[in-house]
This record gives structure tokens, sequence and C-alpha cells, in this order.
């Protein structure tokens, strides 16, 4: 029986501390190849990874793309309008296409929720959902608690705070799932307007401000604000916004001295994080997207037949 | 030919009747009901054995998608009304989303004609409150209702203009048509796939709260106190709608409502997997939500079940969730569904038949909803204890769209009589 006993990496949700817990020391392990001269292993050699994109992603597409050529895979990118049915093709089609070039693991990223649990319903590969919706986006959860981890020594009794857009965000949801699953208190600020209802249920404990929000966290994530949400009456402005949810110094300090910034990328300087924060000795920024690759190397690893004994 | 159905338990709510007893019906009415008559009939009376079973006035749904004329490929009124008399129901009212709308006397007569022509149980046409279902300009309601309309509703286009619906109530009490509205703020359910709440949340998928539904009662029970017309909400879906339409009655307005089955038995959980055959509109909501229901339907504040069967083809249900079409067919699995019911106690069997077939004829002033002497023989056998499961290969309908396709159940339609003919039998009863 492999140490991870799952086909496809579809959300948290569903996954046990003790996978999560898997893939982090996995992917703490691959973290090493980035140093070395020749940024390559063979282990992967002959499998297939396609990066199907249906919605657009620079950032996590090359994280994925990256990973799965430092293993040696064939890495395909496919990508596509906002929306698949733009092209006049279904999912559905899509999947039948995908099958019949016998893939051994597929990352989707599509703007709904649900996309990738209905393509592994439907595909022989494993599947790795690289965000769908706003439903999930496990592996920047896992990216985020393998920053944390390696920065706070652990995860378990930690306080995080995750502020901004929590209504509309796949990486808030993952994360509330991660931490709580691995012993870390969870708690969500933002405006009411970007509270969706629930959040208590899901282990959450919600503020409508950032300040008691920060108080004492040890970790501040930050959510990016889609420009797109703009002008649809949950927000005024951004000059508000950033008034009144934005990260600057001064609120820092309300937060444990030590604690860590973290933002998901691209960040929107001057509205989530001030530029004096984001570049700012707290930030860790850039380990969470060097880790990234780390853990989709570890992902890819475990869906592509490895077992988490024998890197 | 003539029938006597022999031993069955006749519940009829109207006539106040729930005894083991023989029904006669002869030349395509009900003739007699009491005992021993099946002893004493001539040959040319065919005698059903339907001991065991319940027999009562045939089912009436006010809330059916027969998709003809436009939509043929989902439904027709050929499979439809096959899927009804299945189902045990045997008059339809068909709501006007056609394509093109039934906004005019041309479509309704063209759905008479095909109902005369190829449809297995009655249909009864309802009309558009507004021209094109747009909710900008009246409809013609005096030539709809000339034309077969029963009542008139915008279904799945609530009328959103307070002064449009205002004028609408007005000029329908007019022609003593039913007004049927959808009820759904569009400002606040926009882009909602499923209802707002715990479950949404996990799922990610975009919500509409229960308060679209509730604040256009609220709005519309005022104008229907403003014009003192019939006004009927379709498929009540939240707690809060509930209490406002008992408000209403005990105010005295003629204010009424219906329910689906699919909203009685399923929370918005069924939603958590992604699977479009739970989606529908008003979306499935809490567990609170279903108390409320049950208790508004044993409390007589919800007059009617309605199935709003909605049948979709794959092309529309095989997709991502928020990309799919809202609705469910319902025909096929309201008798089982509601006998559910009927053991839980949420129903004596005498309101589960008042429920399907006096009161939705009462509403909407149709013929039948009883058993007496002289009505046409409009008659539902059920078999209140055959276990089956529900297989998406046993649907008569054209489409499959069910959340309940695999779920075991209890009990089924075993003849449909419509005007004294056999519009559907189990094997058992085939000539
Ligand atoms: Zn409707």
């Amino acid at each position: 029986m492999s140490a991870f006993p799952h086909r496809h990496l579809l959300g948290i949700e569903t996954l046990t501390a003790a996978d999560l817990t898997t893939i982090l020391d996995l992917g703490e392990r691959f973290l090493e190849i980035a140093t070395r001269p020749i940024k390559k292993v063979p282990t992967l050699r002959g499998k297939t990874v396609i990066n199907l994109f249906l919605e657009p992603s620079t950032r996590t597409r090359t994280s994925f793309e990256i990973a799965a050529k430092r293993l040696s895979a064939d890495a395909i990118n496919i990508s596509g309008a906002a929306s698949s049915t733009v092209k006049g093709e279904t999912l559905l089609d899509t999947a039948r296409n995908l099958d019949a070039m016998s893939p051994d693991v597929v990352v989707i990223r599509h703007s709904q929720a649900g996309a990738a649990q209905m393509l592994a319903g439907r595909v022989s590969a494993g599947v790795v959902n690289a965000g769908d919706g706003a439903h999930e986006h496990p592996t920047q959860a896992l990216l985020d608690c393998s920053t944390i981890r390696a920065h706070k020594g652990k995860l378990s009794g930690l306080e995080v705070a995750i502020c901004g857009d929590i209504t509309h965000s796949r990486v808030a949801r993952s994360n509330i799932f991660a931490l709580s699953k691995l012993g870390a208190r969870v708690r969500v600020a933002g405006p009411r307007t970007l509270l969706p209802r629930g959040l208590e249920a899901m282990g959450a404990t919600v503020h409508d401000r950032l300040e008691p929000a920060l108080e004492g966290v040890d970790v501040v994530m930050m959510l990016r604000i889609q420009k797109e949400r703009m002008g649809t009456g949950l927000f005024p402005n951004t000059r508000e916004y950033s008034r009144y949810f934005g990260l600057n110094d001064r609120r820092l300090a309300l937060a444990n001295p030590d604690a860590i910034v973290m933002h998901p990328g691209p960040i929107n300087r001057g509205v989530e994080l001030e530029p004096s924060v984001a570049d700012g000795p707290r930030a860790v920024i850039l380990d969470q997207v060097a880790r990234g690759v780390a853990i989709r190397m570890a992902v890819l690893y475990l869906l592509a037949g490895g077992e988490a004994g024998e890197s | 030919m003539d029938f006597c159905l022999r031993g069955g338990r006749v519940i009829d709510p109207v006539r106040k009747l729930d005894l083991t007893a023989d029904v006669l019906v002869k030349d395509g009415v009900v003739a007699r009901i009491g005992a021993g008559i099946a002893a004493g009939v001539d040959g040319s009376v065919r005698v059903l054995d339907v001991s065991g079973c319940w027999v009562m006035p045939g089912l009436i749904d006010l809330h059916t998608h027969l998709r003809e004329p436009g939509q043929e490929y989902k439904e027709d009124i050929a499979t439809g009304t096959r899927a009804a008399a299945a189902g045990g129901f045997t008059a339809v009212c068909a709501m006007p989303n056609t394509t093109p709308p039934n906004d005019t006397r041309a479509v309704t007569e063209l759905m008479v004609r095909r109902a005369a022509e190829v449809g297995v149980v009655r249909v009864y046409p309802i009309g558009a409150i507004s021209k094109g279902l747009q909710g900008e300009s009246l409809a013609e309601m005096g030539e709809l209702r000339e034309a077969g309309c029963v009542a008139v509703s915008d279904d799945g286009h609530p009328v959103m203009n307070s002064e449009l619906l205002r004028r609408a109530l007005e000029y329908a009490r007019t022609f003593r048509l039913p007004l049927v509205q959808h009820c759904e703020d569009l400002t606040l359910s926009a882009g909602g796939a499923m209802n707002e709440g715990v479950a949404s949340t996990r799922a990610g998928i975009r919500a509409q709260p229960a308060a679209a539904e509730s604040s256009m009662v609220a709005r519309d029970i005022e104008l229907c106190a403003l014009t003192g017309a019939r006004y009927h909400v379709a498929h009540v879906s939240s707690a809060e709608s509930v209490r406002l339409v008992r408000e209403a009655k005990r105010r005295g307005l003629p204010v009424s409502c219906e329910v689906t089955p699919h909203h009685l038995m399923l929370t918005d959980d069924a939603c958590a997997h992604y699977d479009t055959a739970t989606k529908c509109n008003p979306p499935l909501r809490t567990a609170g939500d279903i108390e409320a229901l049950r208790e508004g339907l044993r409390d007589g504040t919800i007059d009617a079940i309605a199935t709003d069967h909605a049948p979709h083809s794959v092309l529309e249900k095989d997709v991502e969730f928020e990309q799919a079409a809202f609705g469910m067919t319902g025909l096929e699995t309201a008798v089982p569904l509601m006998l559910e019911l009927v053991r839980e106690g949420t129903l004596t069997p005498a309101t589960f038949v008042a429920r399907l077939s006096s009161s939705p004829a009462a509403l909407f002033a149709l013929p039948g909803g009883t058993l007496s002497d002289g009505t046409p023989a409009d008659i539902t056998v059920i078999d209140p204890e055959a276990a089956w499961t529900c297989e998406r290969s046993a649907f008569v309908s054209r489409s499959h769209n069910s959340p309940f396709i695999g779920r075991a159940m209890r009990g089924r339609p075993a003849l449909t009589l419509v005007a004294g003919r056999i519009a559907f039998s189990e094997e058992r009863f085939r000539g």
C-alpha cells in the first residue's frame, strides 16, 4: 500500500493530515534538486504530464512545467480561453481527447468549481487540480504549509490570519482545510461582502476588520484582490480597500514580532500589500514560489506511480 | 371497454371516502363505488384485481415543462404525457416557456391540438403573463383563456417590474385566471447556481440566498392584497416563503402555493459533488427549510405538490455545474417520493391525495380531483408497497436528468386511467 492512497489530487478537503504530511515531507526532499548544478533527476522519465490550463495562469503553469521537467517527465501545455465552451468544445470532449493521448497525469486549471472532479471521473490519468473556480487550489495550500513549516518549524498550534476576498478564493478554502487538519488555528478577515456564509462551519474564526484578526498571529496570508471585482458593489474602490483592508507596517505590528507575511501572487502593490511590507524582511513570498516547484514535483511523483519511500 | 377495479382502498378526500370497495367505470365515467360490485357485473366489464392498492382521483400536476413546441429533443407532448401517465398523473399543466413561448392563442391552440393527437393524459396549457416572457407588456390573456389556458405565468422569468405585476394581477383577475409567479429577485440571485450557505461556501459554487425568493413573495403578497387577484407561488423552497404565505392566508388573501417533491427530499448538500442533476431553480435548500416545507404541507399552508418536471438533455447537463441548465425531471418519481412522506407521518393517505389531486383541481378550476359518480373516470391506482430501484433505463421521459437515479423506492403507480381508458398500466393489468 502506497503512503499516498489517492489516484488524484482534487482538493484538500478529502485528504488526511497524514496525506498532507507525506507530500510536505517529500517536497522537502525535492527542494534540494533546485540547488544542484544540473537540476534534473530521471525519476519520471517516459511519463507524460499534460498541463491543461483553460484559465490563464502563467505562474502556476510554469511551476508545474518546471516540476515535471526536473523529474524528466514530458510536459505538454494545452491552454484555452477562460472557459472551454468559448471554443465550442465541452470539457467532456476535451477529456475524451486527452484520454486518447494516454497521459499519466493531467494538471487542470479551470474557471468552474468541480471541473477537476468532473475530469477525474472521465480520464484514466491521475488528475491534479491546479485551481477550479472558487473551490480549491490544493498545491497552493501545500506550498503555503511547506513555507510556514520551514519558517516556524511546525504548523500545530500556530495562529494564521487569511485576509482579503475569501468568497472568491480557492486559495483560502484549501488553506483553511489544510491548516486546520495540521493543527493550526485559522482566522479569516475581510469586508462582510467578501466573507461567504458558513466559514465557521469550516473551522475558521471570522473577523470583518483586519486589526483583531492580526493580533498575535504567527502568519499573515494576504489574498489578491481581483480587478474584475471592482465596481461590482463588493467594495467601493481600491483606495478605500487598501485603507481598511491593506497590510501596512502599522497593522503588521499587531502580529507577533516574528510573524511572516505570505501572498499567493501576483501582488497588487499598494492595494492588499504596502510595498514596504511586500519587500520587507517578514515577507516570504519568493520562498513560496521556490517551494511551489518542489511541492508540485512531490505531487506529480506520487500520482505518476512513485512511492513516498523511494525517491 | 368498461372496467371494474376490485377490492382496492378507495381514497377521495372530496367525498371523504377511505374504504375498501370496488369502482365501476362505465362509458368513461365513474358509475358507482361500493362493496361487491365486481361480483355482479357481466362479461362486457373487465374486472381488475387491485387489492392491496390505493385507488384515487387522478393526480394533477400544476407545473410541467413539456418542451413542445421548440425543444422536442428534450421532451415533447407525446413522451411527456406518457411519462406523466407512468408517474400516475392524469393531467398536467404545461408551462409557457416553449419556443416560441405560449404567449398567443396560436401557440395555445397548437398545444391543445397536439395533445389531442398524441397526448395520453390531459394537457392544460398555462399562458404567459407578458409578451415573450419579457416582463415588459401584458400578453393577450383574454384570448389565451379562450384558447384553453387555465392560468398565466412567466415561470423561470419572474416579473421584476412591480407596476407590471400589479397590472398583470388586475388583468388576470378580469379573466378569472390565477397568476403563477416564479419568485426570484434576479438582482439577488444573479449568477447563483445553488443555495447560498455552508454547502456553497465549501464547494466554491456561486450561490443565491433564500431571500431572493422570499423577498419577492413578500412584495407579491402586498400586490395581491392591492388587486384581489388569485395569486399562486410556484415551487416554494424556503422557510421564510412558507411563513409569508401562511400569514397571507391568515389575512384572508387569495394566495396559494405549491412545493416540489425534490425540495421536500433533498438538501443543498446534494450539490456538493457537482452532480448537475441536483441543480434546479429555486435551488435545493437546507434541512431547516425542508422541515418548514413539510410543516407547511401538513398544516395546509402549501396547497399542492407539483413536479416542476424539467427535462434536459446531456447537452445541457453533462457540463460544469455552474454552466449546466437548471431543472430535473419529476413526473415519474413524485409518487414514490411522496409515499416516503406518508410513511414518516408528514402526510396521511388522504392529504397525499388532496395535495396531488383535489387541491390542484380546485386551485386552477380544473375538472377532476374527485371520484364522484358521473365524473370522467380519471383514476390513479398505486401499489404503495412495491419495492424497486429508480433506474435510468426505466424512464419514459425523453430526458434522464434526475438526482434520484439509483435510489431505492417503495411504492409506485400501477394503473392510470384517463376518461376510463388505460393510459398506463403495470404488466399485470395488460390485456
Ligand atoms: Zn420556476
